[in-house]
């Protein structure tokens, strides 16, 4: 029972995380769902986001604003995976590369911006104490309004709504349809290109939120906090189709089922650290998660509709 | 309202695999014509059909469409004149999407896409209403989504897509090739019943001798990525397959006119 106790004391700041990592797998949904491309921007644009939202509240600025300055970031790195898939005709998944790479280098340089003494830095540390932060990890068992989690709920319901909103219309309608079939769209009279251009900047703006919150929630932002984030993601948005697709039928609730997916992600690896696991071993645990749920669908298809021929949705997406 | 003068096509050009798919093809077709595209594999059907759609553009000539130069206009600026319907019926219609969806997509073709409502109440009757001249039943499954459909069933609405808005061309690429015979006449029975309804300017692929004869007031005869037949009018109405045949053979000096576009 000794180990019990301490999981239930930390089950809070898991679902931090998992809310927080939440907003970064609907990032990942528009693009892996919706567009049906595995954008790997997603590990360079959470550290830019935290990095943008840490420089810019360490010199004073609103955190709503810094907030802000991180999504815009984030959009700006999503343009250019963007541009290089569709104006330069670099495939996906390597423009996504590329951009993650380019963002290593320009991520230290931003967390140096303001400091005489630097002019790269790794890490940026925030006081909750001496800085003016909207949320932070401390407060995740209070009472009270400073618990973040409220906070995080509320960002959580307006980007499912804004979202919700923003794929009904005449422009999400076109995006859908241009990840559904492109051939189509064009037919249609659906700028394709435009429409990926599009979806990569708006998935890479909320990743870039989710950094922005991360870094104020943990107090720092590291320039190695996004590595693995797109598995994170994607282990995200698997765990909560697996559990909830034949539930949640409504487009909103689709998005939610991604963050239910990164609450129960975050859970279960708390209570794997619990059971002794070290945390540096997360990385292989997640790795081997998202595999076997990708291979699932593959297998079914081989195995059991006696076609021989997985269905789209399977392993043919990474 | 579609002027094709001496297009020309070569693919993988200076290589081993080099393939001239177009051979100087030049034609007019008025408005309300309805013309029936007919040839072997390989003699260039698809291509003209192709190119006349901007899935890519021709090495030379020019194709004006309504009394605009579209020829190096981008495939998605182009539909906006041109409705089309694929052989296969999976590339018409978004699978993941409903076929209510799937309209407003279709209705909303030429237009710019803006932040307003992908669909309005105020459509949904009129899809309602439009799906009954398909006399599928679809009209009663407007949220259904599209990957539930039979293809005879897609290709259908992928004809009602390529007619909600009046196109100035209508392209149908063998577009009932991949159906059964029964459904395949089903789906040229609507098609036949939404040209003559719109009096839409239609470009009708077909390998079948019998439903390029029997359909349209023209038939163009492709070979070897040139046009070598060219009938109309009372000549075209008289036609007969055999007619056709020995047209062919006369034009060509093949006797190519084989099994394959026979039995097609």
């Amino acid at each position: 029972m000794d180990f019990l106790l301490p999981f239930f004391n930390s089950l809070p700041n898991a679902v931090g995380q998992g809310l927080i990592w939440g907003i970064m797998a609907i990032g990942v949904y528009i693009t892996y769902r919706i567009l049906d491309i595995a954008d790997l921007t997603v590990d360079g644009s959470l550290t830019t986001g935290g990095a943008v939202c840490a420089v810019c509240i360490t010199m004073g600025w609103n955190p709503w604003a810094a907030l802000l300055m991180a999504i815009i970031a984030g959009m700006l790195a999503g343009l250019v995976t963007g541009l290089l898939h569709t104006a330069c005709g670099i495939p996906a998944i390597l423009a996504g590369i590329l951009t993650q790479l380019a963002l290593y280098s320009i991520n230290l340089r931003i967390m140096a911006i303001g400091d005489p003494n630097a002019t790269t830095k790794a890490t940026l540390a925030l006081s909750v104490d001496n800085d003016n932060l909207l949320l932070s990890s401390r407060f995740v068992r209070n009472v009270d309004l400073s618990n973040p989690l409220i906070l995080l709920v509320i960002v959580s319901a307006v980007v499912i709504a804004l979202l919700y909103w923003f794929f009904g219309t005449e422009l999400g309608s076109a995006l859908r349809a241009t990840g559904a079939n492109q051939a189509m769209a064009r037919a249609q009279g659906i700028n394709t290109n435009f429409g990926k251009v599009l979806g990569l900047v708006v998935s890479n703006g909320l990743v870039a939120l989710a950094g922005a919150l991360l870094a104020q929630y943990q107090g720092s932002s590291t320039n190695d906090m996004g590595r693995g984030a797109i598995v994170i993601g994607l282990a995200a948005v698997i765990i909560g189709e697996v559990l909830l697709d034949k539930v949640f039928r409504n487009f909103a609730l689709k998005l939610l089922a991604a963050i239910i997916g990164a609450i129960i992600y975050y859970i279960v690896i708390t209570l794997v650290l619990r059971l002794g696991l070290e945390s540096t071993d997360l990385k292989l645990l997640t790795a081997l998660v998202v595999a076997i749920f990708l291979a699932i669908p593959f297998w079914k298809g081989k195995y059991f509709s006696g076609l021989g021929h997985a269905k789209k949705g399977g392993a043919s997406h990474a | 309202m579609l002027e094709i003068k001496d297009i020309r096509k070569t693919f993988n050009a200076g290589t081993v695999n080099e393939k001239i798919a177009l051979r100087g093809v030049s034609f007019h077709l008025n408005e309300g014509d309805f013309v029936t595209v007919i040839g072997g594999n390989g003699a260039g059907k698809s291509t003209l059909l192709n190119t006349v759609a901007g899935t890519y553009f021709p090495d030379e000539g020019s194709i004006v469409i309504g009394g605009v130069d579209v020829t190096r206009l981008p495939e998605h600026k182009r539909a906006k004149y041109i409705g089309r319907v694929f052989q296969d019926p999976m590339t018409g219609t978004a699978a993941t999407m409903q076929i209510e969806e799937n309209l407003a997509l279709a209705k909303r073709r030429g237009n710019r896409r803006t932040l307003r409502r992908g669909i309005t109440r105020a459509e949904r009757e009129d899809y309602r209403e439009l799906l009954k001249i398909l006399d599928l039943g679809l009209e009663d499954r407007l949220t259904t989504k599209v990957g539930l459909l039979s293809g005879g069933q897609r290709q259908a609405l992928t004809l009602l897509m390529a007619s909600l808005v009046k196109p100035k061309l209508l392209l149908l690429d063998e577009h009932t090739a991949a159906l059964d015979p029964k459904t395949a006449a089903k789906v040229l029975e609507a098609t036949e019943k939404i040209v003559q309804r719109d009096h839409l300017t239609t470009l009708m692929i077909t390998h079948n001798m019998r439903d390029a004869i029997d359909h349209g007031n023209r038939l163009i005869m492709m070979y070897d990525g040139q046009i070598a037949l060219d009938i109309s009018g009372e000549e075209k109405k008289k036609l007969t397959v055999e007619d056709l045949l020995a047209k062919f053979g006369q034009a060509t000096g093949s006797d190519e006119a084989d099994d394959k576009l026979l039995l097609g």
